[in-house]
């Protein structure tokens, strides 16, 4: 890997994700706990953490697919409160990609895409349709469009999941462990796509264990525990200095397995 | 690929040698003769082999016998009853004798015409309504008032200088089929919405859903048929009234619905919460979440189980006996009073199976029809 991410700033230094002192609870258990983090316009962060210990959970957060029980949650300077229409007006401008793909099965590739635009943002048909197209092209699967989401491989099931949310032309992604339901030799073509996005200067959240990634296209990376935000640094110190004991017993784990 | 990718050039210590793929062969084809095929399913052990004897007797005699009264012995044509009483066979004259009263009720006699063109515009409809190529707004909507003018003009009459006719003195198959398809159209959208509502968060929809499902299935459909005729209109304001036609149908489809909610539940409980949460993060609203995504996935699930409760309607239609409406079987029992042709009344209830069946068959065809269409290209 020859790119560097202390090389790229974030464009503006505007904060485009704001969560404070959020909590959540299942039940008992305690998801998240004061939960602090503000994310600028084209960071990129890349969220990791041993497994429960609520990365997910907190990115779910952002576009409500968990609701917080206590603190504040400010996306794009629209606040998450119980009112649908802010709701949906934040879930239309946030794109989420998840760990099994769910893809519409029942709607073909290209239907898939055009979907939300013609049905969210009032998209004519044949303008939707283009521009499916155009992000088909993007991940590099245009000649599926006309299939149905069983008859691909997982990998470019993903690619199309990435591709739907781009067809909503998001100012935010959201990647909850994106390659992890893939065969080892899908997941490059997969993470191939997010790297050539994160260039175009999208603004990312992700959660996963490729730590070769995180290097790669981080400009943040976020070390969660137990609910908690442990440890936010640049890569360059998160791998190479991490201050916490945590950090460090989980980077050792996973890094030389 | 049969090449083989030689190494070249300057390259070639590097290049790895790459034997071609092997080619697939064609499967072994299995010859299976008559003989061995009998041995291997019916055969197969001595369990199975009695039997397959025990069974095939019993066919025998059985299908031996009815061939000799249904076909070989049978009077197919004649208008005298003596006749068929002589005869050791069915008297399938009785329906050629009778079947105008069996098909068509109390409806007037001299206007049987107009339920002939009734039922042909109706079954026309249908078959068109059920044809893939129709399935467009601009076909389905002008089709179904022109249908429905139609039919309503013929049934009840009134206009164009057709006598009146009560919707009490409908009668017959049209009275089945009016009741068949008044339940199923009023009844399957109530069914979605009532399945939507059992699974809602609001907690008043939700409760209103599952007592109306609840206290649907826990009586009888007679029941309800005896409230919608005999009690309902006592609670309507004085001068009020509602034509019993109406009352019966909606009681048959709310019926239904609170049957077939819980067909539709199944399916929308087969759905994984992935696909609400895609759709969710898409931006889509609750209820174009729930007609793009989730219906059309949950109904395909549970299309055998819908389909067979559309079935069990249309023969639950044979209920308004107790109302007093002649439908297709309440008619012919009374029809089958006439004590001349009184004795024949097996072969005449065998003719209004043969009619609830090729009815029956053909809806259950053409849902295995639909199930195909859906699993076109499609893996999942």
């Amino acid at each position: 890997m020859t790119r560097q991410s202390a090389a790229r700033k974030p464009e503006t230094t505007e904060a485009v994700i704001r969560l404070s002192d959020v909590n959540k609870w299942y039940g008992e258990f305690q998801a998240l706990k004061d939960i602090n983090l503000t994310i600028k316009r084209g960071e990129r962060v890349v969220v990791c953490g041993p497994s429960g210990s609520g990365k997910s959970t907190m990115i779910r957060c952002i576009n409500r697919l968990e609701e917080h029980q206590r603190g504040t949650i400010v996306v794009d300077g629209i606040e998450l409160t119980d009112n649908l229409k802010n709701i949906e007006a934040i879930r239309s401008e946030v794109g989420m990609v998840f760990q099994s793909f769910n893809l519409f099965p029942h709607l073909r590739v290209i239907d898939n895409l055009t979907l939300a635009p013609m049905w969210v943002r009032k998209m004519p048909k044949k303008e939707a349709e283009t521009l499916a197209m155009e992000y088909l092209e993007r991940v590099r699967i245009p000649e599926q469009a006309y299939k149905f989401p069983g008859q691909l491989s997982g990998g470019q099931q993903q690619r199309v999941a990435i591709a739907r949310a781009l067809c909503m032309q998001p100012k935010i992604m959201l990647f909850d462990e994106p390659t992890s339901a893939l065969d080892p030799e899908m997941i490059k073509e997969v993470l191939d796509v997010m790297i050539e996005l994160a260039e175009s200067g999208m603004t990312m959240i992700v959660v996963t264990h490729e730590m070769g990634f995180a290097k790669t296209v981080a400009d943040t990376m976020v070390f969660m525990d137990a609910g908690e935000i442990v440890e936010v640094a640049p890569p360059s110190i998160f791998f190479e200095a991490p201050k916490s004991d945590r950090t460090k017993l989980f980077l050792s784990q996973i890094l030389t397995h | 690929m049969t090449e083989i990718i030689a190494p070249t050039g300057d390259t070639a210590a590097l290049a790895p040698v790459r034997k071609a793929a092997r080619e697939s062969e064609p499967p072994p084809t299995e010859k299976i003769g008559a003989l061995r095929w009998l041995r291997r399913n019916l055969f197969n052990s001595p369990l199975n082999s009695a039997l397959t004897i025990v069974a095939f007797v019993l066919v025998a005699y059985w299908g031996v016998s009815f061939v000799e009264w249904g076909i070989l012995d049978a009077v197919w044509y004649t208008t005298d009853h003596n006749v068929c009483r002589q005869a050791a066979g069915a008297c399938w004259a009785v329906i050629a004798e009778k079947h105008r009263p069996m098909l068509f009720g109390v409806y007037p006699y001299d206007e049987h015409w107009r339920l002939i063109v009734a039922l042909v515009v109706y079954l026309a409809t249908v078959t068109l309504t059920l044809t893939p190529y129709c399935w467009k707004r601009s076909i389905l909507i002008p089709l179904w008032i022109a249908a429905l003018a139609v039919m309503g003009t013929m049934l009840w009459g009134g206009v164009f200088g057709l006598t009146y006719v009560d919707s009490g003195q409908w009668g017959g198959l049209p009275l089945t089929m009016v009741l068949f398809t008044g339940t199923v159209v009023v009844g399957f959208p109530i069914s979605i919405l009532l399945a939507l509502g059992r699974r809602s968060r609001l907690p008043a929809v939700k409760a209103i859903s599952v007592t109306l499902i609840e206290s649907m299935r826990g009586v009888p459909l007679i029941t309800i048929l005896f409230f919608a005729v005999n009690v309902f209109p006592l609670f309507l304001p004085e001068g009020m009234e509602i034509d019993k036609m109406l009352r019966v149908v909606v009681g048959m489809a709310i019926f239904f619905a609170c049957y077939q909610a819980e067909v539709i539940r199944g399916g929308l409980q087969a759905i994984p919460r992935g696909q609400y949460e895609a759709a969710e993060a898409l931006g889509l609203g609750y209820w174009r979440m729930t007609y793009k995504i989730v219906l059309p996935q949950a109904l395909r699930i549970c299309l055998p189980g819908i389909v067979n409760h559309i079935i069990a309607a249309l023969k639950n239609t044979s209920f308004v006996l107790i109302i007093g409406l002649f439908d297709i079987l309440t008619a012919t029992t009374a029809v089958m009073q006439d004590p001349l042709w009184r004795r024949f009344f097996v072969e005449a209830y065998l003719f209004v199976a043969a009619v609830y069946f090729i009815f029956c068959f053909a809806l259950s065809k053409y849902s295995q029809q639909v199930e195909r269409w859906l699993n076109e290209g499609r893996r999942f």
